[in-house]
Parts: C-alpha cells; structure tokens; sequence
C-alpha cells in the first residue's frame, strides 16, 4: 500500500482492490469508497439490531426454559454483531450516536426479513434456520471484503452464526419431527418467509454494475448469493417433507436454480421503512435509545 | 477511549488482532472485551492496546537495496553452472 498512500489514486487504489487486495483505517482511501463502506455495514449494523426485535418478542413465549436461554443468548450475540460493526464505522468517521439518529429516524436502512412481523414459534425457526442461513451466505462472502478491519470481525460474527443455524434447525427438526399442528406451524411459516428470502439478496443486477462489487465491499453478486442459498437450503427443506410455496421451483439441467420471479417492488417498499413491522420496531429502538440515554452520558463522562 | 483488542486462540501462540472496543477506562475495556471476544471461553487470552500507544509501521520503500539479507538477493544458478564446468574439465 505505501506507493498508493503517496499517490491518492483512485483508479491505482481502483486496481488494488479487485486485485484482491486489502486497505486498514489507517491508509489513504478513496472519498467514494469510504462513503459506500459507511453505507454497507451502517446497514449491517442496523439489521443486527433491528434483528434481534423479532426473536425478543418470542424470549418469554418460548416452549422451554432451554429455548428461552438459548434465544437470549442469541439475541446477546447479535447485539454483540451490532456493537463491533458500528465501531468499524465510527472508525471511518460516522458517530455510534450518529447510526442510532439516523435509525430510529427511518433515515437508514435495515434488510427487508426484519421488517415482517413473528406469527408462530413456526417463524422463529424458520428466522432462526432460513434467514440466519440466508444471511451468513452474505456474511462469509464478506471475509474477503477490501476494508480488512470488517473482514476481522466477520470472523467472529460468521463463528457465532453458526450456532445460530444449527439452534434454528434444531428448533424446525423438533416440530417437524413433533404432533400434525407443529408440522403445521413450520410449514405456514414457510409459506409466509419463503418471498422475503428470495428477496434478501437484492435484484440480480449483474455483479460488474453492482458498486459494491466494483470496490469489493462485496466479493459476490446478489444472484450468486441466492442461487448458493437455493443449492444449500432447497434439498434441507424438502428432505423433511415441507412444501415450498413456489412452482417455478426447480434446479436445470445445467445447475442453476430457476424461480418465480421474486417481487422486487413489495422489496423497495418494504427497505424503504413501509414494511408490516417497520414502524413499531423503530419506536420500539427509539424508546429504548431515549430511556438509555444517562448509561451513555455516564459511560461518555 | 479506543482500545485495540488482540486474541490468543490457544496458550503459546500468537496474539492476533481481532477488533476495539471503547471504554471510559481499561476497567470497562476488560469488561467489553471479556464480552466480546472470551463469553465462549475461545480465547486462552486477550491484549487491550490504547490505539495511541500504537506505533505503526507500513512503509517499505527499498531506498537502500537490502536485498543481501533476502534470499532472493541472491542469483547463484550462473556461477555454479561455471563453477561445476571447471571442476569437471579438470582445470583445477
């Protein structure tokens, strides 16, 4: 990097970057790309916060004293995620305080799967398994990632996503394998979750438009992501007799998953905070932000 | 404050950085690291660095040719191959 730091240039730093290379906080970086590395995992850190609402609901509902502990611990460690995310971003110049603001504003964007609302304990299995899964095909692509201090702590969020998986499926095999009504659950759950995932990795713009592949935030393009979700889950889901709500279903000839076209707008308006649970969720964090606020005021002091 | 925080996975290895916490004081620091980076018990250890006590080098510029301390400063093929010639044309 040392002849880059001398010569602040874009399109050498340009090169670098899809070269493979990496860049810490402390080298010269290019004013576009720090702008679109606060936006990335701005948003990263806001969906491991908003993340966890929708498993809290179900902490004191949950069957069992194991499952109460074990999604409390889950929730810990997102918050966790959510914690050493936004240091990576105060790090580029954007205020912990800031990313709080601009949240609870509905300023900021968190992914489109926390927005929707938890009918069943059905959901949190399906959370937990699916968009957990989902999510950690996102977040391991992001090992690699040109800003090496994220690519860091992507490796302790990738270890504990692990777990989280495997709580999820364990979760999904005990009602599956459980009474007709608790299949039933899953398979609702499903049919309920099964658009919001094919939505999650974004439109399948072609990875070379996609700015955050250009600059290697991402090492992956959206629909490479979703066709590596399909080949993991799809064969774990039908194995355990679940239907899934979607007849173009199928892989070809040449391995590549066909499906129903995902809607793309029920997706922008859903990010854009007009989602089934978007409101109340954000008054949920900004109650809390207000009621925390003298910890913070004591910790700052 | 911003401390740097560095991991031992396993007693005798090297400690390698893994993230920051900041904290009022190295008390609280503990406490955060604790949390963050030991709640699994995956760490035999951790360093807490103020970042300011960092002093960081990453500037190589090769301005003085030191490549007499580097294996690749080093091109013996040719001589040898004439060394070996002579020896065996028994001019020694």
């Amino acid at each position: 990097m040392a002849a880059l730091e001398h010569s602040h240039d874009e399109q050498a730093f340009l090169a670098y970057v899809q070269g493979g290379g990496q860049v810490e906080t402390t080298d010269w970086l290019p004013d576009e790309y720090r702008a679109k590395l606060i936006k990335f995992i701005e948003m990263h850190g806001n969906s491991e916060l908003m993340g966890v609402l929708p498993e809290r609901e179900w902490i004191l509902r949950a069957p069992t004293l194991q499952r109460k502990l074990a999604l409390t611990a889950k929730v810990q460690d997102e918050v966790g995620h959510a914690q050493l995310i936004y240091r990576v971003v105060e790090d580029l110049g954007k205020p912990r305080e800031q990313c709080l603001a601009d949240l609870v504003s509905g300023k900021a964007k968190f992914h489109n799967v926390f927005h929707y609302p938890t009918k069943t304990w059905g959901d949190v299995g399906v959370i937990a398994w699916l968009v957990d899964a989902a999510a950690i095909i996102s977040q391991k692509a992001l090992l690699k990632c040109s800003y090496a201090p994220y690519a860091r702590i992507m490796k302790k969020i990738c270890w504990e996503e692990s777990f989280h998986i495997l709580h999820g499926r364990d979760v999904i095999l005990a009602l599956v394998t459980g009474t007709r009504e608790q299949f039933e659950l899953v398979q609702e759950a499903l049919v309920r979750w099964w658009p919001p995932l094919m939505q999650f990795h974004g439109n399948p713009i072609p990875k070379g438009d996609d700015p955050m592949f250009q600059w290697r935030i991402k090492s992956q393009g959206n629909e490479e992501a979703r066709q590596q979700f399909l080949e993991g889950y799809v064969p774990q889901i039908l194995e355990l007799g679940l239907e899934i709500p979607d007849p173009k279903l199928r892989r070809n000839d040449e391995g590549v998953w066909e499906y129903g076209e995902p809607d793309w707008d029920e997706l922008r308006q859903v990010v854009t905070g007009h989602g089934p649970k978007t409101e109340e969720r954000l008054a949920f964090r900004r109650r809390f932000l207000e009621q925390e606020r003298w910890v913070r005021e004591v910790l700052a002091a | 404050m911003i401390f740097e925080v560095f991991r031992q996975d396993r007693k005798g290895q090297a400690f390698e950085h893994a993230g920051s916490v900041v904290a009022p004081d190295t008390e609280f620091a503990e406490a955060w690291a604790r949390e963050q980076y030991g709640r699994r018990g995956e760490s035999a250890a951790l360093w807490l660095v103020p970042r300011e006590a960092i002093h960081a080098v990453g500037d190589w510029a090769d301005e003085f040719d030191l490549k007499y301390r580097r294996v690749d400063g080093y091109s013996i093929k040719a001589r040898l191959k004439e060394a070996r010639e002579r020896a065996s044309s028994g001019a020694g």
